[in-house]
């Protein structure tokens, strides 16, 4: 009786251990999705693979780029999914990427694709920027919403403009690209040069703009509207605004880490990143996804998000992002007394 | 000059060691090896990555241009020969930094990118890096492209050794104004929070106002918390949606004003110890022998009380200087624009991946902290013990008008203390702040925000626990074998120095040197990089030195006959560590690891460059959550910490109490 026993519970244990071997393939996926949205996207994957196992490496863009960075001659990722487009071209140039044309490659906006062939990288979702505007503080100042990026240098809005720090922030390398890229190079420091008289402060995150205006903390904020969106949704008297000017944008995008052991699984993840499935799975926080004619609306998001994004140089910008960052901290970072 | 007569030369009269003193010098072999591999290489391997430089190397490089045709092709020649015959950069143009880029065209004056030349590229030596488009070619072969992909060639810079990296740092404005910004706010956080701190120890010790011992707890709250913390009550206070804003008259808490605050609370309970110490030995003689010579209260305080606490405000005031300016978590909650140089490293890092200056940076952070540590070691070689056989303990006499004054500043300390852990609490539970003001929990809902969720949170306790016990068991064991050990001088004397090292580096300092030493291919450890064990190993080092300290001060009050007592019986020296050493020195051992645990609890700067994924911390969830502009759910993870420091204090408290009546009687006659 008890060696029955102890025999069926030996083979039950030997059963769980070998289809845990077969049926596990672990990936270690570095990501800067937001962390709300991780256990999602990780769930409606498995519902297709449910062999392949995510291990989530998450933390927000900067890091996680400095981390592959200096990991860059012992990678521990096989799959980045979800990292700003122009960090992986920082990661391209350093040979970190392994080029693979994932299937249904073709049916992607050639915009959301790296131009090489095979694509070092692929999009999934576009991550454009916006202003939040809080009414209510607005209101208070006696102030109206700005429409245009220009109408954010005018004298009344002076100490109530927040952006991120380019040099720390994601978002804020995209504002800075997008406006030199818009108004050319002597425009866009010009520009800068007087939206400089206005801020209050440089923030580290991409995000915080936002929240700050979100809590009123500064009347509006230089973010993206994903953001936006979602303190709306939570109850901020915020507006996502977006500038007529047109507005800059990067995508959040997959890759392949060069060198990786388990290249098959990193395939099937790619591959399935470009479903209109995972399309329709990243439609839920983002408007604009990288298979044209799949998304819907986003609740909150400005209807027009899609033709203001402007012909964004990738190249461009990654290849003149050093020079570009030395610039702007040398005309703007001495700033050291924050105003009152 | 006569010859002095000398005996002759006798046989040198050596210290037999026994096998007892081989295992310790064995148990403080491995421990100084510890301390080499945790603290000596990696800062090596920091510092000589801040040595490693990025330029152009033009001689690695070769071109050949075809003619119109495309068919028919030049010389070939080297990017250095065309630039000496161009005279377009200078060797100080080529300096660049790992992410330069140097476009070819600039070699070619006359080039068109709609002409039909054509134009190839080779490295002649091996590594020689270039980019089309982002596309990066290392290839000692020729690769010829038309015009109009050549435009998009860039060289890539190659690393080389050398002093370029401080240089630019001197020689950039912005950076070298953050070493300015750094000592202005560690001067003044120093001089208000000492000056603040010795107000309250001289109340404690030297008047009769009543709640002493509330006071005392009060003051110690913000050990248990994280150094950011206070940042984020004060953005609460005085914030542009500050229920207190009207009060700063329209200055802006965001800058030095809100860093100096927020220093003053968390170094407080630091410089309070310290100074409460100093004032705590004092001698009564000394008193009465001013007053019988009719001098002043304010004479003698001035020439009895000021001097004797004098090594103590000193000590006080190098620990306070230490920690502002090595803070990290303060400035970069309520910093606003104000650079310092710890925010630099983080910038240099994290935001601009330039691994090198943020190297540069940290070298120049170390400058200041190690001389704040060199000076206070010489303060305390020249303190005299003031209290001698014969002299008597200070007794204060009670005052009404005295004894009032003094518990009007304590509690006024004490309201600004426990009125910012009450407005973080404040914070993490309101909904909506500033428009919507009902209670909710939603704010303690973290796996819905980033940072880590409440894993975070276990991963800080199993953090806490494993660098608490490991770490008492290591620092301890090295402190018993170095004062327990007879002979091998220089041998102690190393051990000492690695032991006391890690008080002069900043956390920030030790992260990023982990990196770099760790996080390499070849290092034999890599392994524990990403892992909960770098965690600890960090933690442990970080703290070191005060729970050696303390180990040390514990084990010098054990008579050293008991060695030579134990050998002549022949015991081995572990039992007598086991019987005897070990349950003497108890309190020492639990002091140690509640203060190991509380610091692992709050620590941000040495983890938050290594932590990974699975190994988030409670600590910089708070950081990570407030960078994101989750301020409330910040201040509630903070008070997470508040709330298991407190009541692993209060187990602490309990433990000690029915310990010490097991194994300290012998303290009591």
């Amino acid at each position: 009786m008890t060696n029955s026993k102890t025999l069926a519970l030996g083979a039950f244990a030997l059963a769980l251990s070998t289809t845990a071997l077969w049926a596990e393939t672990e990936l270690t996926v570095y990501t800067a999705v937001e962390a709300e949205d991780l256990e999602r996207y990780a769930a409606t994957f498995n519902e297709d693979h449910p062999d392949i196992k995510i291990n989530w490496v998450r933390d927000s863009t900067g890091v996680i780029t400095a981390k592959l960075l200096a990991e860059k001659n012992n990678p521990q990722a096989d799959v980045i999914w979800g990292l700003a487009a122009t960090s992986l071209l920082v990661l391209k140039t350093e040979g970190m990427l392994e080029p693979y044309a994932p299937a249904g490659l073709d049916a992607m906006d050639p915009k959301f694709r790296d131009s090489d062939n095979p694509p070092s990288w692929v999009g999934m979702d576009a991550w454009v920027a916006a202003i939040c505007y809080n009414t209510v503080e607005g209101e208070k100042l006696g102030l109206s919403a700005p429409t245009s990026w220009a109408d954010l240098t005018k004298p009344e809005y002076a100490g109530h403009v927040v952006m991120p720090n380019p040099a720390s922030s994601g978002t804020g390398f995209l504002d800075v690209s997008s406006w030199l890229q818009m108004m050319g190079e002597e425009g866009g420091w010009a520009y800068m040069d007087s939206l400089h008289n206005n801020i209050a402060a440089y923030t580290h995150s991409g995000s915080k703009p936002c929240k700050m205006a979100a809590a009123g903390e500064t009347v509006m904020g230089v973010s993206f509207a994903f953001r936006g969106a979602k303190e709306k949704t939570n109850g901020a008297p915020v507006e996502i605004i977006i500038p007529e000017e047109g507005i800059g944008w990067d995508m959040e995008a997959t890759a392949i880490v060069a060198g990786t052991a388990n290249e098959e699984a990193a395939k099937t993840l790619v591959d399935w990143s470009v479903t209109p499935k995972a399309m329709e799975m990243y439609n839920v926080g983002y408007a604009v996804v990288g298979i044209p004619g799949i998304a819907k609306p986003v609740e909150h998001f400005p209807a027009n998000i899609p033709e203001k994004m402007i012909n964004n140089d990738f190249e461009w910008a990654a290849n003149n992002r050093a020079a570009i960052l030395e610039e702007w901290s040398k005309r703007y970072d001495s700033k050291s007394e924050p105003k009152g | 000059m006569a010859e002095a007569p000398s005996l002759p030369a006798g046989r040198a009269i050596r210290l037999r060691i026994d096998s007892d003193g081989w295992i310790k010098r064995a148990f403080m072999g491995v421990i100084a090896l510890y301390l080499m591999v945790a603290l000596a290489l990696p800062l090596y391997a920091m510092l000589s990555k801040s040595f490693v430089t990025y330029s152009f190397d033009l001689a690695r490089y070769e071109f050949q241009v075809s003619d119109e045709s495309g068919t028919v092709w030049g010389e070939p020649v080297s990017a250095a020969a065309l630039n000496a015959q161009l005279g377009k950069f200078s060797d100080a143009d080529l300096a660049s930094s790992t992410d330069g880029r140097l476009s070819v065209t600039d070699f070619f004056p006359d080039f068109s990118f709609r002409s039909p030349v054509k134009y190839r590229i080779r490295g002649v030596a091996d590594n020689a890096p270039y980019l089309v488009g982002l596309d990066l070619r290392n290839s000692t072969e020729w690769q010829e492209f038309d015009s109009n992909t050549f435009r998009r060639i860039n060289l890539r810079p190659v690393a080389s050794t050398g002093l370029q990296n401080y240089t630019e740092y001197f020689s950039n404005p912005v950076l070298f104004s953050s070493i300015e910004n750094s000592l202005y706010i560690a001067t003044i956080s120093t001089v208000l929070t000492v000056i603040f701190a010795f107000g309250f120890a001289y109340a404690i010790n030297r008047s009769c106002m009543p709640f002493k011992g509330a006071f005392r707890l009060i003051a110690m709250m913000p050990i248990l918390v994280p150094s950011l913390l206070p940042g984020i009550a004060l953005i609460y206070m005085f914030g542009n949606q500050g229920f207190l804003k009207g009060i700063l008259f329209g200055q802006s808490i965001y800058g030095p004003l809100g860093i100096v605050i927020g220093s003053v609370f968390f170094t407080f309970p630091h410089a309070l110890i310290i100074i409460s110490t100093a004032l705590s030995i004092s001698d009564q003689r000394q008193y009465e022998a001013a007053e019988s010579l009719r001098a002043s209260k304010w004479r003698t305080f001035w020439t009895v009380t000021i001097p004797g606490a004098r090594y103590g405000l000193i000590s006080a005031a190098f620990v306070t200087f230490t920690l502002v300016i090595t803070d990290f978590g303060l400035p970069k909650v309520i910093g606003g624009q104000y650079n310092v140089l710890a925010i630099d490293i983080y910038k240099q890092v994290i935001g601009q991946q330039n691994f090198e200056m943020g190297a540069v940076v940290s070298v120049v952070l170390l400058i200041p902290a190690i001389v704040a540590f060199v000076v206070d070691r010489q303060v305390q070689k020249k303190q005299v013990s003031l209290l001698s056989a014969r002299s008597v303990p200070y007794e204060p006499k009670p005052n009404r008008r005295f004894d009032m004054a003094m518990l009007a500043w304590c509690a006024a300390m004490g309201v600004f203390i426990a009125g910012i852990i009450g407005v973080c609490q404040f914070a993490a539970l309101i909904n909506y702040w500033p428009y919507d003001l009902s209670f909710s929990l939603r704010n303690y809902d973290f796996n819905k925000m980033d940072g880590g969720g409440w894993g975070a949170y276990w991963n800080s306790l199993e953090l806490a626990a494993l660098t608490a016990v490991i770490g008492t068991a290591i620092i301890f064991t090295g402190a018993y074998m170095v004062e327990k050990i007879d002979g091998f001088k220089t041998g102690r004397a190393v051990f000492q120095f690695l032991a006391m090292l890690p008080m002069a580096i900043p956390g920030m300092v030790l992260g990023l040197a982990y990196i770099f030493f760790f996080n390499n291919p070849a290092n034999p450890l890599n392994g524990i990089y990403g892992t909960m064990a770098i965690l600890v190993v960090s933690t442990v080092t970080h703290f070191y030195t005060v729970g050696h300290l303390t180990a040390l001060t514990a084990l010098k009050q054990i008579d050293a006959e008991f060695e030579p007592v134990a050998a002549s019986l022949r015991q081995p020296f572990w039992r007598l560590f086991a019987r005897v050493t070990v349950p003497v020195c108890l309190p020492a051992i639990l002091d140690i690891s509640i203060y190991m645990f509380v610091n692992a609890m709050t620590t941000v700067s040495a983890v938050v460059f290594l932590y990974s994924t699975h190994t988030a911390l409670a600590s910089v969830a708070v950081l990570n959550m407030d960078d994101a502009g989750d301020i409330a759910p910040a201040a509630a993870m903070g008070m997470m910490i508040f709330y298991t420091n407190a009541t692993a204090r209060v187990l602490h408290a309990f433990a000690s109490r029915s310990i010490l009546r097991r194994t300290q009687a012998w303290r009591v006659r």
